[in-house]
């Protein structure tokens, strides 16, 4: 059998490669990371993701896969074992939609949370507390999203982390904080406590300095 | 026992009307309830308590929203004909993609066309919209559909956006056909299935409906 050859084109500092990074590790697959500069982008990424022109990009013995939701099916598709997402099609379907929900709504309110300042800043804020108290509400008493081990859901909702990093990096009152939002808080704790996520984020201080850099110099920093 | 399906829609959203092909299909029967969306019913509010926007599908007293995820579901759950995605995992996640850059561009570049105020923004809508039908034109390249040899999930994503082109060519004063022919082709192709032409609202009733919202917006 020809071996297996997969490439992840990412950044460090990128939710949607980490995403790759956890669903690959949790099915035991070896790859190759290729870290980009989005500045200056690669010929191979420009070839293998002509019409984005994004990371994260998946090179699976020579064929590319983009868009990361697409990647992690395609990913759970190909390497069976593990399983990320339910095998009983109502559940996918909740999983899809509330991925969906984080990428649509919750992804843009995080970066503009950061990105503006008084009473438009506090409006926003409103919103990421309802967005994460609906989550809370698909999370209900359950481990993870995807039940006892990590999911889809779980490996979606890590963008979670970058809003929380970037608060910290702006010292601002986090949003996610135990009073206020006590389960996704708990969850939150748990899924930076796995033993394959914990390795699939930036470097903490790294990830900070990065923040404090892209997003301190705008008009919400204190 | 049999199933209960419900789908909540309005008959001019292309969203919607994925869900129809969908479900048609699949030789599916299900109760049809037109919402309207300046007055939402409690059922809606109830089902999509999230979004509060349709379509929404009700399969037993369970609720499921987005398009292309119900669409999904419908592949899934009535899996015994029709299969809308391929079986190679790497088909299907071209399928998914593709259908994905029609979510994430068409509807959003094409409001660009029929809702906005400023010349501006209506003349870069257009060369999005005509950029992006053509890399779809590429994409299909001499094959009958999306799907290769059978009609499949990325055809559904787009055949019903083919419903609103008359309405997108007369507030943007292009001509898709002229532009992107194949892809006019690949329309009338799939409006020879039943499945499809049986969902799709007429265009002209559509063009009425969008006069008569950009009335209501102040726009015409």
């Amino acid at each position: 059998m020809a071996e297996e050859e997969v490439k992840l084109f990412g950044t460090w500092a990128s939710p949607f490669s980490r995403r790759i990074e956890v669903a690959l590790k949790l099915k035991g697959v070896q790859y190759e990371y290729i870290e980009e500069n989005l500045t200056n982008k690669s010929p191979a990424l420009l070839n293998y993701n002509p019409v984005h022109k994004q990371i994260p990009v998946l090179v699976h013995n020579g064929k590319p896969v983009a868009e990361s939701f697409v990647i992690m099916e395609y990913v759970d598709e190909t390497w069976k074992h593990n399983p990320i997402l339910p095998t009983d099609p109502y559940e996918k379907a909740m999983a899809r939609f509330w991925a969906k929900y984080i990428d649509d709504k919750l992804w843009p309110a995080a970066k503009k949370v950061v990105m503006t300042k008084g009473e438009e800043q506090k409006g926003v804020i409103d919103e990421i507390q309802q967005q994460m108290k609906n989550l809370e509400g698909e999370l209900k008493e359950k481990k993870f999203f995807g039940g006892e081990s990590l999911g889809f859901l779980d490996i979606a909702a890590n963008i979670i982390i970058w809003l929380v990093v970037a608060q910290e990096a702006l010292g601002m009152d986090p949003i996610l904080n135990e009073e206020k939002l006590p389960v996704l808080h708990g969850w939150l704790q748990r899924l930076l406590d796995d033993a394959v996520f914990k390795e699939c984020v930036p470097p903490k201080q790294r990830h900070l300095d990065f923040s404090k850099v892209k997003f301190g110099s705008s008009i919400a920093s204190k | 026992m049999a199933d209960e399906i419900v789908l909540l829609s309005t008959w001019p959203s292309m969203f919607g009307m994925r869900v129809r092909v969908a479900l048609a299909e699949k030789g599916l029967k299900y109760e049809y309830r037109e919402e309207d969306l300046w007055n939402k019913s409690p059922l809606l509010l109830m089902m999509n308590p999230v979004h509060k926007k349709i379509p929404v599908l009700i399969h037993n007293g369970k609720p499921i929203s987005e398009s292309m995820i119900i669409v999904e579901y419908i592949d899934e759950v009535w899996n015994h004909k029709s299969p809308l995605l391929p079986t190679d995992p790497y088909q299907r996640a071209q399928a998914r993609f593709w259908a994905d850059y029609v979510d994430k561009k068409l509807y959003d570049i094409g409001k660009k066309i029929i809702w906005s105020t400023k010349g501006e923004e209506q003349e870069t809508g257009k060369k999005e919209f005509i950029e992006c039908l053509k890399l779809l034109e590429g994409e299909l390249g001499d094959n009958p559909y999306f799907g290769g040899e059978n009609f499949g999930f990325v055809d559904v994503s787009l055949v019903t956006f083919s419903g609103w082109f008359h309405t997108y060519e007369s507030y943007g004063n292009l001509s898709i056909e002229t532009e992107c022919p194949k892809l006019v082709a690949w329309t009338k192709r799939c409006l020879e299935k039943e499945s499809v032409s049986s969902s799709l609202a007429d265009p002209h009733k559509i063009h009425d409906f969008a006069s008569e919202v950009r009335k209501r917006l102040g726009i015409e």
